[in-house]
């Protein structure tokens, strides 16, 4: 489903920054794969290049055989469509409240008024949040900030969820409704690509672990532990 | 379609209530534009009668012999008023010249003393204003070569004709500068609207971003911005007209004791269509087509 074919990315800065160092790696469809690394390893970094909101310098990226940096952008939209996010810094629409920021995805998929209004507060109750659906983000604390942006990334269904660092502002409690979460998804068919500098959480999920070190894949274990 | 269409109104309508502040100064730049725009009409129409004015001074007297009859001297009028060069004929008898001396010079005693002595000393005429100077010389030469040219006992042109000349030069030139004025000062005006808007969405990029990352398309996000352009340009134009008109109604009646057959409000009222039209049209069109320049470079993502 994902393909990395030796991709490189730098950062034009002084000196000049390798963020990704010649990586190829595969991701079948289904799969729940956990990138794993020190801060500043390349997660990140990854997660851009799949969703094309950067540009390798080098090497190609494929979501189900398309490079998605040599597309058309209304080609590139709808392969986001199918991909769900949720962002290291949540990235919510600060002028729009928390049901309107999920809603906005389904609005996006050309969802009716009436499913949104049925599906919305369901995922919100699954994330905690039924009581601040009129709030605005600013309203909200980072752990519910975080919680809205998982319940964003998972409204549509998509067949892609790429969670960046989903549980680092959230309690133990949370964390592990949110793990659970994913892994239920996981179960229902979805491929999850969950990078995480957290031991614990990769650890109890047991799936494939891909280890970045330095911008490079170190280890890439189908039954992986967080090893450094 | 319908609930595509329905989202993006509503959209647009929430980022620019949510967004007053930015809302309002915009509003307030697209204000300013279009008072300009509006003033500038104005002062066109101003300008036109002013430069009229100046014209009207212009013309050139036919005197006519003593002897010659006032049928012959009308029919002469009707013939001259054929020429596609000729505005306006104005035909004096000897007496209604004698009146208008008298009536100037009536508190100069020694001026009535040698009239009543003298007689009517004052000649018929004609005085004719062309459209253009050189009207006046194709005239000239009409009249000096016209049938009734044994009637005549002076034109009373080649004197007048550098003072004709200057006051058809100055107003074409006045013109020609107040159209370019109002053009340049009409563009800067509507660029600093542009720029207004432009850092408005400037501000709002992330929120593009965003939108661009989560998979909505370039008009789902676009159409928002360009209802909120157009929801500022219409309530610009609105404050415009509640602002401009009661403004111009009441400097009327002062710029009528300045120019007295320059009555501006009653201007405004017959070209009020005309107006209105150029307002809305300068409001929306501001607000609508600055939102979407400004926005293409936040779309490339």
């Amino acid at each position: 489903m994902i393909s990395f074919n030796n991709v490189t990315k730098i950062y034009p800065s002084n000196p000049p920054i390798v963020a990704l160092d010649d990586i190829s790696f595969e991701v079948k469809e289904k799969e729940f794969v956990s990138i794993v690394g020190r801060s500043g390893a390349g997660k990140t970094t990854l997660l851009k290049l799949l969703l094309a909101e950067e540009k390798p310098t080098r090497g190609r990226v494929f979501f189900d055989d398309i490079d998605v940096h040599k597309i058309k952008k209304s080609r590139l939209c709808q392969i986001r469509r199918r991909i769900g996010t949720v962002f290291q810094d949540y990235k919510l629409l600060p002028s729009k409240t928390i049901f309107e920021n999920i809603a906005y995805v389904l609005e996006v998929t050309g969802a009716t008024d009436q499913e949104i209004k049925q599906k919305v507060p369901e995922v919100l109750e699954i994330v905690g949040l039924a009581e601040r659906i009129n709030n605005f983000p600013i309203e909200l604390s980072q752990g519910e900030c975080q919680r809205a942006a998982i319940a964003r990334a998972l409204i549509h269904r998509p067949d892609i969820i790429l969670a960046d660092e989903p549980t680092g502002n959230l309690d133990p409690y949370h964390t592990s409704d949110i793990i659970r979460l994913l892994l239920k998804i996981h179960q229902l068919g979805t491929t999850i690509i969950l990078a995480t500098h957290n031991r614990e959480i990769v650890n109890l999920i047991k799936k494939r672990v891909i280890t970045l070190e330095e911008g490079r894949v170190i280890r890439d274990d189908e039954k992986g532990r967080f090893i450094l | 379609m319908f609930t595509l269409i329905k989202r993006i109104i509503k959209s647009g309508w929430q980022n620019f209530s949510r967004n007053l502040g930015l809302s309002l100064a915009t509003i307030f730049i697209i204000v300013l534009t279009i008072s300009l725009i509006s003033a500038l009409f104005i002062l066109r129409e101003i300008s036109q009668f002013l430069t009229s004015a100046l014209r009207e001074k212009a013309d050139i007297s036919l005197y006519f012999k003593g002897e010659s009859k006032e049928e012959e001297i009308l029919e002469f009028k009707d013939e001259i008023l054929k020429l596609p060069e000729v505005k306006n004929v104005e035909y004096i008898s000897q007496e209604a010249a004698l009146e208008k001396f008298i009536q100037r010079h009536k508190d100069n005693p020694l001026l009535m003393e040698s009239l009543t002595e003298v007689g009517n000393p004052f000649l018929a005429s004609l005085s004719i204003k062309a459209g253009e100077a050189i009207d006046y010389e194709k005239l000239v030469n009409f009249l000096e070569n016209s049938p009734f040219q044994n009637l005549i006992e002076k034109i009373d042109y080649h004197q007048r004709k550098p003072i004709i000349e200057r006051i058809f030069s100055m107003t074409s030139y006045i013109n020609k500068i107040g159209i370019a004025a109002s053009i340049i000062l009409a563009i800067l005006a509507i660029l600093v609207s542009f720029n207004t808007i432009r850092l408005a969405i400037f501000s709002q990029r992330e929120e593009i971003k965003i939108q661009r990352l989560v998979g909505a398309s370039n008009w789902f996000i676009r159409g928002p911005f360009l209802i909120q352009g157009a929801i500022s340009g219409f309530l610009a134009t609105l404050i415009t007209i509640l602002i401009f008109f009661p403004l111009c109604y009441f400097f009327s009646p002062k710029i009528e004791l300045l120019f007295t057959d320059l009555h501006l409000f009653n201007f405004l009222i017959q070209n009020l269509t005309v107006l209105l039209l150029i307002q809305f049209f300068a409001g929306i069109f501001l607000g609508i087509f600055s939102s979407l320049i400004a926005i293409r470079r936040y779309l490339d993502i």
